[in-house]
């Protein structure tokens, strides 16, 4: 068998892979924002000290943590639609289960992000008549999140490579793209070979950027 | 100015406080020592409830701290308090360590906060690093900064958590002529340091304490001057710090 990369012009890559390219960094990006944001408040609730806002918060972290992403994303596209009486559709329906479940592990890092914070700094924002809300909006939560900058972009790098499961259930993403090319020109391989140089280099540079913010990180440190 | 009556605290079984008992008038300044794990950073934590007491109670300008009624955060606002460790916010600069609770807690406009701050960082003395961060300043430089955020709120006391025990001996002199100044200026104060030298030189009274226990609170020269009249436990401790 020998490889022909030659069907692979401009105009193949910008009708079939560019617009599974856009909702591939669309996913990422909501589930990422979604995510910190949901998993900032359930480390929150279960940093708080109080039952009824730790048990809630664990089951869910541990729940989600313990069930693979293909499961949630394909029982969140089948269930919901029950539930509403209408289909979402697989784009919206894989948004929202994304960021459910990334929040999980964005919970994670924010827990471990707000403990890296030392208590002083928690008594001087209380000494200086900031109530908790506020210390730890202003003080706790800016320092917890530049602390664990780079872990939450690594796990953005995972989570960019975690969008390809969407294929699941049928949602049109990068791989989607070139599986369809791949179908037209007859040429799987090779549309799969490349597809997965795309998603190397992506995350390769990521990760080279990650590594170079590590190190300025360091230094203002 | 502070009442301080009958308080005791537990961490676990570990009592870390025996019923302490004392107070603190307008523009007196007292001195807390004792050796380490005396409880007297507790002691002076609980002033502001940063520490919670099981026992007793503290008011500060009338206002008790275990009153379940009483606007903590407003109390706190009122009562400055300085580190060992500075706790200088680190993601903000010079200016906004200032200002920021202000702002955010006292609700001044953010020309009003600056000028404030400004001027408390020239009282200090260290106007040219206004827009620094505090990982760019020394201890010395940031226990000073610390000492004009504490001001800035216009405090009625000033609290003091071994204010020179984290620093380089060199920098040891320009955070206590900054708090001697402030004592000589009427500011109500109560310090927990081993600096002895300032506690002859500006304060009124020192309390001594030893496991947990206030052992001694009295007048600054009797508590210098006559060492015949001292507790065993001070005596001891007086011996050893005094000799260098």
């Amino acid at each position: 068998m020998t490889l022909d990369f030659s069907f692979l012009s401009w105009g193949v890559v910008s009708s079939f892979v560019i617009k599974g390219l856009i909702f591939s960094v669309q996913l990422t990006l909501v589930a990422m924002i979604g995510g910190i944001v949901l998993g900032t408040a359930l480390a929150l609730m279960r940093l708080s000290g109080k039952r009824w806002l730790v048990a809630p918060a664990a089951f869910y972290v541990n729940t989600m943590r313990s069930i693979p992403l293909v499961m949630v994303i394909l029982w969140f596209f089948l269930l919901i639609p029950l539930l509403l009486g209408k289909p979402l559709g697989a784009e919206v329906s894989a948004m929202v289960t994304f960021t459910l479940f990334e929040a999980a592990y964005f919970s994670e890092i924010m827990r471990a992000g707000i403990q890296s914070v030392s208590k002083g700094q928690v008594h001087a924002g209380y000494a200086v008549g900031m109530t908790y809300p506020q210390t730890m909006q202003l003080i706790v939560l800016p320092q917890a999140f530049r602390n664990m900058l780079p872990v939450l972009l690594t796990q953005t790098i995972i989570l960019f490579q975690d969008t390809s499961l969407v294929y699941a259930i049928g949602a049109y993403d990068l791989l989607k793209g070139f599986e369809i090319a791949g179908k037209n020109f007859n040429r799987p391989v090779e549309t799969y070979l490349v597809a997965a140089c795309v998603y190397f280099v992506i995350c390769f540079s990521l990760s080279m950027t990650v590594r170079q913010l590590q190190n300025k990180i360091a230094i203002i440190r | 100015m502070i009442d301080i009556k009958n308080i005791s605290k537990w961490y676990g079984s570990f009592q870390v406080l025996t019923d302490c008992t004392t107070s603190i008038k307008k523009g007196e300044v007292v001195v807390v020592c004792g050796p380490s794990g005396s409880g007297k950073s507790t002691l002076i934590k609980t002033v502001n409830a940063l520490e919670p007491i099981q026992k007793g109670d503290v008011t500060v300008d009338g206002i008790s701290i275990s009153d379940p009624k009483t606007d903590l955060p407003k109390l706190r606002a009122r009562v400055g308090m300085v580190f060992q460790h500075f706790e200088l916010f680190p993601h903000l600069s010079v200016t906004e360590n200032l200002t920021l609770a202000q702002t955010k807690v006292l609700g001044r406009s953010p020309e009003e906060a600056k000028v404030r701050g400004m001027k408390m960082l020239d009282r200090v003395g260290l106007m040219v690093h206004k827009d620094k961060f505090p990982g760019q300043l020394s201890g010395g430089q940031q226990q000073r900064v610390a000492i004009a955020r504490a001001l800035s709120m216009d405090p009625i006391v000033m609290l003091f958590d071994e204010p020179t025990s984290a620093l380089d001996p060199e920098m040891v002199g320009e955070v206590l002529d900054v708090m001697v100044k402030l004592a000589h200026e009427g500011m109500t104060m109560m310090v927990v340091t081993h600096e002895m030298g300032f506690a002859k030189k500006v304060s009124h009274r020192v309390i001594f304490m030893d496991a947990g226990k206030i052992v001694e609170d009295c007048n600054k020269d009797a508590f210098f001057g006559d060492p015949s009249a001292r507790t065993p436990r001070a005596k001891d401790f007086l011996s050893k710090i005094l000799q260098h």
